[in-house]
């Protein structure tokens, strides 16, 4: 958790009121990257409409979520970043016409890809927020940080094991793929 | 090294209150190639705008961060601002978020100003990767095409023609006019639909702005907004139109007959023929399906009784290809075909089961039995009449889920024509709910009752012929009684589904359609007669079941949005599309699938690679196309595709920010 304290440029960590504090408690960073048409509208009209969440979430507004791009996701993760939201406009509303279906099944495979790699499954959500459901976008926060906070920081998630105790990134299960085609006839 | 300058705005309280905005500037002015950084009570009021213009100007700074409302709220103020007032290219600003999802959402200001001052670092790290961009106008061709010309086609052709733009009005039938002239009476009013489309179809007809194409049908549309090439196919007519006087001779002679489309299969009709005495355009037509001169090639007596000389049995299909600048799609619909799907009800094996619009013939005094009430088998007029709602509708399991909308008051109407024309006659409707919203509907209902009809609630299970008459099995639900009539002639209010020529227009303008086919407006609020491809408009029940008020009021505003489109003349492009870097494109086409505008497509180019001349396959989006959605710019292998605007380094420079 430490990391960031350290990793924060001291100008800026030193202007911001709450880091004046000696020990400053953990708290998580949690990325959402918002749909301009739905759910940055929806987030709009969670403030419009004075709704309280937590202060921990940062949105990052693309066009469409078919403009994330599952890097944009490892990079926040290999930048701190302790969760990832991905939102769009539902199925079949997007202003696109499509992007929401090509996110869907993107981040989908990604989530699986992330769980692999031994990411709790909770860290990275995809939802869809259509631009009147203020609620669902607070009830999404609200629940995310909550989870997150369980999670603790994404270092949690991180194993703690010495470079060789890594095991081969061909797990025993794909260990037949590895093998010569030739070796494998024979099987 | 660039110089950004960054505005933070109290707004009022609004921000203030719960951010130190002193804070977020002072924090900002430590930023990287920040130059400047204050504070303002109201951004984007007029001195707020000019303190801007003024730092600027002051300051050199060569881009701007304003953290302040949503950038949904004033991006474009504070564009036109930087366009009116000052030397920087509009799109050298970001909008930093921190009213709507920081000050609004967070009480406390210990946690809402660190918020405030990553917002702030994310929009400075992307400013700062901006580039100029610019807006190029594309020029607006001033002609229209409007697909499908029932009520909502016509109304929408005559609205745009008389504010003096050309229109081409395409037709899948013999004439114009579509469900609207088939009808008798128009509720809540009960005047002669004849008496008030009849004269929107000759004045359609006659317009010197309107072109009519009818048996046409658009087979292809390339192109964007301003410039849309459109083919059309018009199917051979095999009578010369500039010829043919309209006498109706051939009609007269003519031997062979088939069932009459426009009386919904309720008579005959001649195989050269015009499908209603008021046809536009009044000339017939020859059904080469029936025609025996086109099938066995005997007969030929409308060409030797032809004054003019006017039949051509050698006609073929022409087709034309056209520019247009902006297209109507008004398609209209279909009755659901009943007889595949309510079995219970006979599946069309019993005639004197008719549909809605087979009764509006029945009771026009224009159709087959010339307005006298007759049931289809043996022409009594039937005592007792039993009318079903909803069928099809609201129906998932057999049809569509959804209202027609326009049934509660054309059954209304129809119980009342039938009351008022067969005066021993007995009525019932069986309805599941009674949904007359529209001005004076309710009293048209009210009135129908009044008349004599009985309404029962509740669905019609099973219906058998016995004795010469229709039992109708239902149940009353309001009584829990199972009810039985013994109707003579039962009318089944059915199902409006989208139109059967529907899918291919939407296939050939890649045009959304919802899950029940109907075309998808680009708001269902605020944007009700776009569509999200630009340039193509809805009118009708193409965009969902609508009774013929709602449908014309719909046209005018399609039509309304047209003229406003034409009477500029040029559009301004959107300069946030999608960039395809040559020497990185490996022209693998990936994002030509993607793309959902047809925007990218693959093209030969010549580059200089290692000092020589090459010649290689790469993607080329259009400007026009392109709406900026950047899901190529994902599936890109080779990162050639960004998008302009939200570009990948300025996205992962924003992350950056955040953690730093």
């Amino acid at each position: 958790m430490n990391q960031i304290t350290e990793n924060t440029t001291p100008a800026v960590a030193d202007a911001s009121p709450a880091s004046n504090g000696a020990a400053k408690e953990w708290q998580p960073k949690i990325l959402a990257f918002c749909c301009n048409w739905c759910t940055y509208a929806g987030a709009d009209l969670a403030g419009l409409n004075r709704m309280e969440y937590p202060a921990d979430i940062r949105l990052l507004r693309v066009p469409c979520s078919g403009r994330v791009n599952p890097q944009y996701v490892l990079k926040a993760y290999q930048n701190g970043v302790d969760g990832v939201l991905v939102c769009g406009c539902h199925p079949g509303d997007c202003h696109y016409a499509t992007g929401n279906y090509y996110a869907k099944r993107r981040m989908l495979v990604y989530k699986r890809l992330l769980e692999y790699l031994g990411l709790e499954p909770d860290r990275f959500i995809v939802r869809w927020i259509s631009g009147s459901e203020a609620g669902k976008f607070r009830d999404t926060v609200i629940e995310a940080t909550e989870r997150i906070r369980e999670l603790g920081p994404l270092s949690n998630d991180l194993p703690h094991l010495a470079p060789e105790d890594i095991p081969h990134p061909i797990s025993a299960k794909f260990e037949w793929l590895a093998t010569p085609k030739n070796a494998r006839e024979g099987l | 090294m660039s110089r950004i300058g960054v505005f933070v705005c109290h707004c009022g309280t609004n921000i203030a209150a719960t951010v130190d905005v002193q804070a977020v500037a002072d924090a900002a002015r430590l930023m990287p190639n920040v130059a400047y950084a204050t504070t303002n009570k109201y951004t984007c009021s007029d001195p707020g705008q000019q303190a801007i213009a003024d730092a600027i100007k002051e300051h050199e700074l060569d881009r701007i961060v304003i953290a302040s409302c949503s950038p949904r709220m004033h991006e474009q103020t504070f564009r036109k601002m930087l366009a009116e007032k000052t030397s920087i290219n509009p799109y050298l600003l970001e909008i930093a978020n921190i009213r709507e999802q920081c000050s609004w959402v967070h009480k406390d200001k210990a946690v809402s100003t660190p918020k405030a001052i990553d917002l702030v670092a994310m929009a400075v790290a992307k400013v700062d990767t901006d580039k100029n961009l610019y807006t190029s106008t594309i020029p607006v061709n001033r002609k229209v095409l409007v697909v499908g010309a029932g009520i909502a086609g016509i109304q929408a052709a005559i609205d745009v023609a008389d504010a003096g733009f050309p229109v081409t009005l395409v037709e899948r039938n013999p004439s114009i006019g579509g469900k609207m002239v088939k009808l008798d009476k128009t509720f809540p009013t009960m005047d002669c639909s004849a008496c008030i489309c009849t004269p929107k179809m000759s004045e359609a007809g006659n317009h010197p702005n309107i072109t009519i194409k009818t048996l046409s049908e658009v087979e292809k549309v390339t192109g964007y907004i301003g410039n849309f090439e459109a083919t059309i196919r018009e199917r051979a007519k095999y009578i010369d139109y500039d010829l043919c006087t309209g006498c109706g001779a051939c009609e007269t002679k003519c031997p062979s007959k088939t069932t009459n489309e426009f009386d919904e299969g309720l008579s005959l009709r001649k195989a050269i023929y015009k499908p209603f005495a008021q046809a536009v355009p009044s000339k017939p037509t020859i059904d080469a399906k029936t025609c025996r001169k086109l099938t066995e090639g005997k007969c030929g007596v409308c060409a030797k009784i032809c004054p003019t000389g006017a039949i051509r049995y050698d006609d073929t299909d022409r087709t034309t290809t056209e520019t247009f600048g902006a297209i109507i799609l008004a398609t209209g619909y279909d009755l659901i075909d009943w007889t595949k799907i309510y079995g219970e009800y006979g599946g069309g094996r019993y005639p004197d089961i008719v549909t809605g619009l087979q009764f509006e013939r029945l009771v026009n005094a224009s159709g087959p039995t010339e307005g006298h009430i007759q049931r289809p088998s043996d022409h009594a007029e039937p005592k007792t009449l039993a009318i079903i709602k909803c069928v099809g509708s609201r129906d998932p399991h057999k049809g569509v889920s959804y209202c027609s909308r326009a049934c509660c008051m054309y059954s209304a109407k129809h119980a009342h024509q039938y009351l008022d024309k067969v005066k021993d006659g007995r009525c019932f409707v069986f309805y599941m709910d009674v949904r007359c919203a529209g001005k004076g509907y309710d009293e048209f209902y009210m009135n129908t009752l009044h008349d004599g009809a009985v309404y029962v609630r509740g669905r019609v299970s099973k219906i058998y012929p016995e004795n010469g008459k229709l039992v109708c099995m239902g149940e009353d639900t309001l009584s829990g009684q199972v009810v039985r009539v013994d109707a003579d002639m039962v009318v089944l209010e059915t199902a409006m589904v989208p139109n059967e020529g529907a899918s291919q227009i939407a296939g050939v303008l890649n045009a959304q359609r919802g899950p029940e086919g109907f075309f998808t407006e680009a708001h269902p609020k605020l944007r009700p007669v776009k569509t999200n491809t630009a340039g193509v408009y809805l009118a009708g029940v193409a965009q969902g079941p609508k009774d013929i008020p709602d449908t014309v009021a719909q046209a005018g505003a399609a039509a309304s949005k047209v003229i406003g489109l034409l009477a500029r003349g040029q559009i301004e492009s959107n300069p946030m599309i999608v960039q395809v870097d040559n020497a990185k494109c490996s022209g693998c086409g990936a994002c030509t699938d993607i793309c959902p505008y047809g925007a990218i497509e693959l093209t030969e180019v010549s580059l200089r690679e290692n000092s020589r001349k090459v010649t290689r396959t790469v993607a080329k989006p259009n400007p026009g196309l392109c709406q900026g959605c950047g899901a190529c710019t994902v599936a890109c292998r080779s990162g050639a595709a960004d998008l302009l605007g939200f570009t990948n380094e300025g996205i992962m420079r924003e992350m950056e920010a955040l953690l730093r």
